[in-house]
């Protein structure tokens, strides 16, 4: 059901923490998965199940230094578990989708509210911002009405963002929180499931209609950009190789440990496997005249991308944790593209559709192995 | 090894029940075939993880032979069509990565084909032997 929250004296972020704060009074769920302030002014997920504590809440914070789909699997994977409602940023519930399918969350008793996002800052460039008075919510505010952002002097959105063409909530949610195209100080459309709209007495109301309209130009903008820097990554691989690209690798694994949907337990890369034997890097240095250390820091790209790229939802918290500022999230973006529409797979749409590599079909590829 | 007599190395992940048995009758049938291939033999080609591929190209491997049983004969049903989709997917991201994506082949060769496994391994080396070596082994900083 389509509907709308009353935003009383211009305050979004009121009214947005009203919605939240009804969601637990009226029992509808135990806990919110959602951005919190802290005492610090700091911005970080928290799991509320105190209503006053939401006063503390910041759904709308435009920072982003982990992937709360991350701490989505942790509390409802499995049972016992109370019900909870996620706010997550869209690539945060494609993130949610992936990870449903790698059996490391569950939607079971989860409530997905996805939030159109206008992008997000990096964390030192939200805590430098907040140093210097803080970002502009009025901007912000009005750059989801206009499609338009106005770049904030001195800072910019993350690269993640800045070619992000699905920063839209659709697929994978329950409760849409429809920012886009929307006058945010008088009311924040929304569309959500009868029942729930029932039980927190939200009454029908028609959308005003301009979400689509400034979706499509935020999505074509953003698609420019994104074309742009893949045509740049790609280059950049064709000429100097993966070899060449992630040359400063410095192999802190701070990528995969960032990155939402690589959550293996009994990950390769955290496994004796490559803790080789002190003659054997001798050998190695023999045969190839100087060996890199640590060993096998191209390996460790190259696994990654065969386990993640066709998965990867395009959030870009490995670039923003990687130490040597490698560009990580463009070159599994950039591969990933090609990849995705080969096996005809969109990372994070549906739980329904399948992993490409635990499924296939008998009559598809099949000259491949057949050769002679 | 200059280039002149560069002999190449192949690493070949042959799945028990088909082509690790072909290569066998290959053998017992006295079936001659060059001896640049070092078979490691495995259950499935479907147990063929992507990084056992990687860590011999970037060790400097000058190419890897994925055998398996053809599609419709897997001893386990399915794992050679997942096989399949794996090696596509490596292929590609090779290709998008810079890197030699010929250098591996996957080849369906049953366990009665005897003749297409040497076939396969003659053609394999001597289209390494035009392309060159991997230019990885050289490669110290990977």
């Amino acid at each position: 059901m389509r509907s709308a929250i009353p935003v009383e004296n211009g305050d979004t972020l009121a009214a947005l923490r009203g919605f939240l704060k009804m969601l637990l009074e009226k029992g509808v769920v135990d806990t919110i998965l959602v951005p919190m302030m802290t005492p610090s002014g700091a911005v970080t997920p928290g799991l509320v199940a105190d209503p006053a504590l939401i006063d503390a809440a910041d759904p709308l914070a435009p920072v982003m230094g982990l992937n709360a789909a991350r701490a989505a699997g942790p509390v409802s994977v499995r049972e016992p578990r109370g019900r909870v409602a996620a706010v997550l940023r869209p690539c945060e519930v494609r993130a949610l989708v992936e990870l449903v399918k790698l059996q490391q969350a569950a939607t079971d008793d989860l409530i997905v509210i996805a939030v159109d996002c206008l992008g997000t800052y990096a964390v030192p460039d939200y805590e430098a911002m907040r140093v210097d008075g803080g970002p502009d919510r009025d901007a912000l505010l009005k750059g989801l009405a206009s499609g338009e952002l106005p770049p904030q002097e001195g800072y910019q959105l993350r690269d993640a963002c800045q070619m992000c063409e699905r920063p839209h909530a659709d697929g994978g949610a329950d409760v849409i929180l429809e920012l886009f195209g929307a006058d945010l100080t008088a009311r924040i459309p929304i569309s959500l499931p009868d029942d729930l709209a029932n039980a927190l007495g939200l009454a029908a109301a028609e959308p005003d209609g301009r979400r689509a309209e400034v979706i499509e130009k935020v999505v074509a903008e953003r698609t420019e950009v994104r074309d742009a820097r893949f045509a740049e990554i790609r280059a950049q691989l064709a000429d100097g190789g993966v070899e060449g690209v992630f040359a400063a690798c410095v192999c802190c694994h701070n990528c995969m440990t960032t990155c939402p949907i690589c959550y293996c337990k009994t990950c390769l890369f955290k496994s004796p496997v490559f803790d080789h034997d002190p003659i054997q890097y001798l050998s190695w240095a023999r045969r190839k005249g100087a060996y890199r250390l640590p060993a096998d820091t191209m390996l460790f790209q190259l696994t990654r991308l065969n386990h993640m790229v066709l998965s990867c939802i395009g959030c870009g918290v490995c670039s923003d944790a990687c130490p040597a500022d490698l560009p990580v999230a463009r070159v599994f973006r950039a591969i990933g593209d090609e990849l995705q529409r080969e096996f005809e797979y969109v990372p994070g749409r549906s739980v329904e559709d399948p992993l490409p590599l635990i499924t296939f079909r008998e009559d598809e590829w099949s000259e491949v192995g057949e050769e002679r | 090894m200059t280039d002149d007599h560069f002999e190449p190395r192949i690493i070949a992940f042959l799945c028990n029940w088909c082509t690790y048995t072909g290569a066998d009758l290959a053998g017992t049938s006295r079936i001659q075939y060059p001896p640049n291939v070092r078979i490691i033999r495995l259950m499935c080609s479907g147990s063929v993880d992507p990084t056992y591929v990687l860590k011999a190209l970037l060790d400097g491997a000058d190419g890897v032979l994925i055998g398996g049983c053809h599609p419709g004969d897997c001893h386990y049903q399915s794992g050679n069509y997942k096989a399949r989709r794996r090696v596509i997917a490596l292929k590609g991201i090779l290709d998008q990565a810079g890197l030699d994506q010929d250098r591996v082949w996957l080849r369906w060769i049953s366990a009665s084909e005897g003749q297409r496994f040497a076939d396969t391994v003659t053609q394999m080396v001597q289209f390494l032997k035009e392309k060159g070596p991997n230019p990885m082994r050289q490669e110290w900083a990977v």
